[in-house]
């Protein structure tokens, strides 16, 4: 490797951070202020450094119980999908059925549906059956988008697995539930960490059909923002707090996945 | 899904019936309900007139959707043209072992995690000139921006905002498809006497086409559907010159109450969608094959 070259890569890629980081450090900084000074002009740093915002947020249970909602669906919807998608991911990967790659490609279909589509029907099915402001009917509106994408992902990575290892656990005398889960599993642990962020980024994301499903009970931390900042005249500072404390639980499941993902996708769909 | 040839089971159907029934419960019934309301006229919920393809005809004809639509595909494959090469070259620049590795993988994917509504609010501050450190620093630079004023900073914005948010998810799976690459293959492009660039053209993206074409699809129908940034960031103006298709279908679904035109333009739009992915996608599997017989 010549060195100019290496360089220029690194420059790109501080570059890059740079640019990347820029609109999270003025998030943060607002976070410091008040709501006078970020209105009041430019200002690099916070002049008068205060933690009341999150303060408020951590003291104010309509606040804080936006981030448990939030939590409570994501993680039902990222267990449900992968849950759902194992077995139908392995059924892709090994055999070869009716309509097998219609099917296959009819999931990634319902992903391509704009969830504006779906905002009046989800509406009114869920009022029907009585879901309407519980975390599980976010968690299953999330599955549309979710469960198609952990099946191409886990489908890729089960198709990296040669399929003598599957005919010896038979020959072994293993059940299909015993080797699924005993062999087969531990195999594609990296998929399934893979699988698992891009669920849980996804759903913890999502503001459209999650604030269409919910009013009081369920109601998640992205909608929680929306309403704050109509009601009380843009209370930009609280809002940059709140902002600052939905990257967290991103970034630790992100810290806990980020081996996997180098070597998760090596195996994977490449 | 791979093409070596599998054994024939129809069991394999009762693995993926779990999946079929999440996503029909979540797909296949609002699906139903959004066809059968595109075909009335939704006076009241317990008046309704069959109009047939009144609505569908009604909708093709709207010339404010034509405008929509035309800025959709603009933004669409604009997205595509910045964030396909940025993050591939994201993924090259990326360093693969250590520390440093772990660093940049979080700080890389810092932008993916936050809520769609605070993307935008933060941009909305972020390029304001008098209180923002991009309008700040553009007014320095002596550019009259203003994205609230201004059409075309208002659409670069939005272009800027999402490059930022969405690039590191090309440049994940990108980085995911550089690190399956075995050594040997470097190894034997050295000896070959190759370039870096003929390495990457022959040895690197050959390998990513796999994870990129997964990048590719979601990329290209996710901003297909996008409408929590701009809505937050200009709320579709100045004028309309940022109002998306989706952001339109929202307008007339919620904020009309137009049930039929709603529905019939609902499922315009996801035929639209399907149809460009589709070409989209079969463009790619062949543009992959034809590749590959070229360099063998």
């Amino acid at each position: 490797m010549s060195k100019p070259k290496f360089q220029k890569r690194t420059l790109f890629l501080l570059f890059y951070i740079v640019f990347a980081l820029l609109p999270i450090y003025w998030m943060v900084n607002m976070s410091f202020k008040t709501n006078q000074e970020i209105v009041a002009g430019f200002s690099l740093f916070p002049e008068h450094f205060t933690w009341a915002n999150y303060a408020t947020i951590f003291t104010d249970a309509s606040w804080y119980s936006g981030y448990i909602n939030s939590l409570i669906y994501v993680a039902i919807n990222t267990v449900i999908s992968l849950t759902v998608a194992l077995p139908a991911a392995y059924a892709f990967s090994r055999y070869s059925f009716l309509g097998d790659k219609h099917v296959f490609f009819w999931l990634l279909t319902n992903r391509m549906t704009p969830p504006a589509v779906f905002l009046l029907p989800f509406f009114q099915l869920y009022t029907t059956v009585g879901l309407m402001d519980t975390h599980v009917a976010v968690a299953l509106a999330h599955l549309l988008f979710n469960v198609p994408l952990a099946v191409w992902i886990l489908e890729g990575f089960m198709s990296g697995i040669p399929r003598e290892i599957d005919e010896t656990a038979y020959i072994d005398g293993y059940s299909f539930p015993k080797f699924f889960l005993r062999i087969y599993l531990p195999l594609i642990k990296a998929g399934v960490g893979v699988a698992a962020f891009f669920c849980f980024m996804f759903s913890w994301v999502e503001l459209l059909l999650a604030r269409t499903l919910t009013s009081v009970n369920a109601k998640p931390i992205v909608a929680i923002m929306t309403r704050t900042v109509s009601a009380s005249g843009m209370d930009w500072a609280t809002l940059a707090a709140a902002g600052v404390l939905t990257i967290v639980p991103g970034a630790i499941v992100i810290w806990f996945v980020r081996n996997y993902i180098a070597k998760g996708f090596a195996m994977g769909r490449v | 899904m791979s093409t070596t040839t599998k054994p024939v089971n129809q069991k394999a159907w009762f693995l993926i019936l779990p999946v079929l029934l999440c996503v029909a419960f979540s797909a296949i019934l609002p699906l139903m309900t959004v066809v059968n309301y595109s075909v009335q006229d939704i006076i009241s919920p317990d008046r309704r007139v069959f109009v047939g393809t009144e609505w569908f005809a009604s909708i093709m004809r709207d010339e404010e959707l034509h405008g929509a639509l035309l800025r959709q595909l603009a933004f669409s494959f604009s997205v595509l043209a910045v964030e396909l090469p940025l993050g591939i070259l994201l993924a090259l620049s990326m360093p693969s072992v250590g520390w440093k590795s772990s660093a940049v993988l979080v700080i890389v994917s810092l932008s993916l995690l936050i809520p769609w509504n605070v993307v935008g609010t933060i941009w909305q501050i972020f390029g304001r000139a008098d209180i923002g450190l991009m309008g700040a620093a553009l007014q320095g630079l002596g550019i009259d921006y203003s994205y609230t004023g201004n059409p075309t900073h208002a659409w670069l914005t939005v272009l800027l905002m999402d490059v930022w948010h969405w690039t590191p998810l090309v440049a994940l799976l990108g980085y995911a498809g550089l690190r399956s690459i075995p050594d040997a293959y470097y190894q034997a492009a050295s000896i070959d006497g190759a370039s870096k660039l003929d390495v990457f053209r022959f040895v690197q993206l050959p390998k990513m086409r796999g994870v990129l074409m997964i990048a590719v699809l979601l990329r290209f129908m996710d901003s297909f559907m996008i409408y929590t940034e701009p809505f937050v960031l200009t709320g579709g103006g100045p004028g309309n010159s940022t109002t998306f298709l989706s952001q339109f279908l929202t307008q007339k679904a919620v904020g009309q109450f137009d049930l039929g035109p709603a529905a019939a333009f609902s499922l315009i739009y996801f035929l639209i969608i399907l149809l460009l992915c589709f070409i989209l996608y079969n463009w790619m599997q062949r543009v992959g094959t034809q590749e590959k017989e070229g360099g063998q």
